[in-house]
């Protein structure tokens, strides 16, 4: 294991399988802070898994990941990795923002309980300090006037922009979106898109699973195109999106583009 | 055409019930909206149900004649009635019959909801363990459940308390320890947390994935998570099949009447055995157990609307 990198994100030989079936077959990649990394594939080619392993929604079966000089999921002593217990993985994901695809906003409680509950029951702030905060979330989402009002009231659109003010009221150091767009109509990606962007430029460190070709040239700092659960190739939008060097990649990308 | 709550009769609901009126006067209306006549000049005639009229006006005769007897029948004995509704003796037999509900439900929903999470845990042990319990407490009826407990002191002359297989601390008479009224409660609770486990244990099912992994990923204590997000959640589902249970087991304490405990349907049945007026004091039981049965259903109702927030539905 190296010494910690300057690198954000960093993941090492991680494999992982769902009973016989490789999902991921030996990934390496690193993220380093400010960066957007936007992975691309196929469905079913792992990309999700991925995501999910970094905030240790999944175990890994082999090889680690370190999020801001720390792994996730395990502590180590001497050559073995050791299993966290529950509370300190929860502990560890306070600083991991993770956006869903079905947005899992919790129906029975308004806008505003929804963003305010993970502070206060994770991170122990007092209610008044995260109510602020929560509506100063929502201004910048754009949302300010929804704080009442329960998710199953709101568009597909509106209910992703809380979504991503809850992921952000944690203040996490990494946010990790999976297909956030995808259960959107299309009228209603731009709006959501926007919001990312907007976090994007302001620096923030973001892993985006997408089908969205436009918003990963125009966003992207570097864009992995995943196949079969390897990286088949990366590197700045410019290069993987118009100047493909594997076989692969130029497949997929000539049936999305 | 006009829309009605009866049977749908087809997309075209003229015809069939009264073809030879119904075609003559379509023409004329296609022709004068053809031609140019405002929507509003045309005037909806419903259609009408004759042979409703007549399925209403036959129930309400018997229903009248049911009325009718319930009054003039002199065997009901409403004076016997009044005089037993609200006696003291009574009045004591139904606040037992609310106790054994009221501790059968709180004891056995607490153990139920404790093995509805042990059949949900990762372990096989506490999942079998938690599957057998329902599984034997489901197959025995309830009235030989309840006269085993009553003859508990036959099995074990003495309950004690202390390492297990070891040294004792504390004994009890069981005879002195579980006497009638705690043999029924815990008979009643025992059985009735095999259901309320499968009921909860439903509910929890019914709370999306999506929902825990929300949770999780918001690194939300588990705990937490349980009483605030999952919970709330079940219980949209968890509250009419409880409601249902609830209900059955306060009209389900009847059957403790065998035990001999002071109980509605039991007091009822010692007053008529001494003053042979058994109508009336089965009245006297059935009206209780509706208007209980009602107050609970209304309680269930501000429950429900409670736990709704945020539905759509």
């Amino acid at each position: 294991m190296s010494a910690p990198s300057d690198a954000m994100v960093e993941i090492r030989s991680v494999h992982k399988k769902f009973g016989s079936l490789e999902v991921l077959r030996g990934i390496d990649l690193s993220v380093r802070p400010g960066e957007v990394t936007v992975i691309l594939g196929p469905s079913g080619s792992g990309k999700s898994t991925l995501l999910r392993t970094i905030n240790h929604l999944e175990k890994v079966d082999r090889g680690w990941i370190s999020v801001d000089g720390t792994l996730v999921g395990y502590r180590r002593d001497g050559d073995k990795l050791y299993e966290l217990r529950e509370r300190e993985v929860l502990r560890q994901r306070t600083r991991i923002g993770f956006v869903f695809q079905n947005f899992n906003l919790f129906p029975h409680l308004t806008v505003l309980e929804n963003i305010i509950e993970a502070p206060i029951s994770a991170l122990r702030r007092p209610r008044k300090e995260a109510v602020a905060s929560a509506e100063k979330l929502l201004e910048r989402v754009g949302l300010s006037d929804k704080a009442a009002a329960y998710p199953g009231q709101l568009s597909g659109g509106q209910q992703q922009r809380v979504a991503i003010a809850r992921a952000l009221a944690l203040e996490p150091r990494l946010l990790l979106f999976d297909e956030p767009t995808s259960a959107l109509d299309p009228e209603l990606v731009g709006e959501v898109l926007d919001v990312i962007k907007d976090l994007a430029h302001g620096g923030t460190t973001m892993i985006v699973v997408t089908h969205e070709i436009g918003f990963a040239r125009e966003v992207a700092d570097t864009v992995v195109f995943m196949d079969e659960g390897r990286i088949v190739e990366q590197g700045p939008p410019a290069d993987v999106l118009d100047r493909p060097t594997q076989e692969r990649t130029r497949a997929f990308l000539s049936k999305v583009l | 055409m006009s829309l009605t709550s009866d049977p749908p009769v087809g997309p075209s609901t003229g015809p069939p019930i009264d073809p030879p009126v119904e075609p003559p006067a379509d023409p004329p209306a296609a022709k004068e909206a053809g031609s140019g006549a405002g929507p509003d000049e045309l005037t909806v005639v419903p259609v009408r149900h004759p042979w409703r009229w007549v399925a209403i006006a036959a129930t309400a005769v018997l229903l009248a004649q049911f009325l009718n007897g319930l009054i003039t029948n002199p065997g009901w004995e409403w004076d016997v009635f009044a005089q037993f509704f609200t006696a003291p003796t009574i009045l004591k037999a139904v606040w037992v019959t609310l106790q054994l509900t009221v501790y059968g439900t709180a004891i056995g929903f607490a153990l139920g909801i404790v093995l509805a999470f042990m059949r949900l845990s990762a372990s096989v042990f506490l999942r079998t363990v938690a599957y057998g319990y329902i599984w034997a407490f489901r197959s025995i009826p309830l009235i030989v459940q309840l006269l085993f407990w009553f003859n508990l002191a036959y099995l074990y002359k003495e309950l004690q308390f202390g390492i297990p297989f070891g040294p004792g601390f504390f004994a009890f008479d069981t005879m002195n320890l579980v006497g009638a009224t705690s043999a029924a409660v815990l008979g009643l609770a025992l059985h009735q947390a095999a259901y309320a486990a499968e009921i909860v244990r439903g509910g929890v099912l019914a709370v999306g994935s999506g929902q825990l992994e929300a949770a999780a990923a918001l690194g939300i204590p588990k705990f937490r998570q349980l009483r605030r997000i999952v919970l709330p959640q079940a219980m949209r589902s968890i509250l009419p099949n409880a409601a249902n249970e609830i209900i059955s087991l306060f009209k389900g304490t009847s059957i403790v009447s065998v035990m001999a405990i002071g109980e509605l349907f039991y007091q009822v049945q010692v007053v008529y055995g001494r003053n042979g007026r058994v109508v009336p004091l089965l009245m006297v039981a059935t009206v209780w157990y509706i208007l209980l049965t009602t107050a609970l259903s209304v309680l269930q109702h501000y429950v429900e609307r409670h736990y709704a927030k945020g539905a759509v539905r």
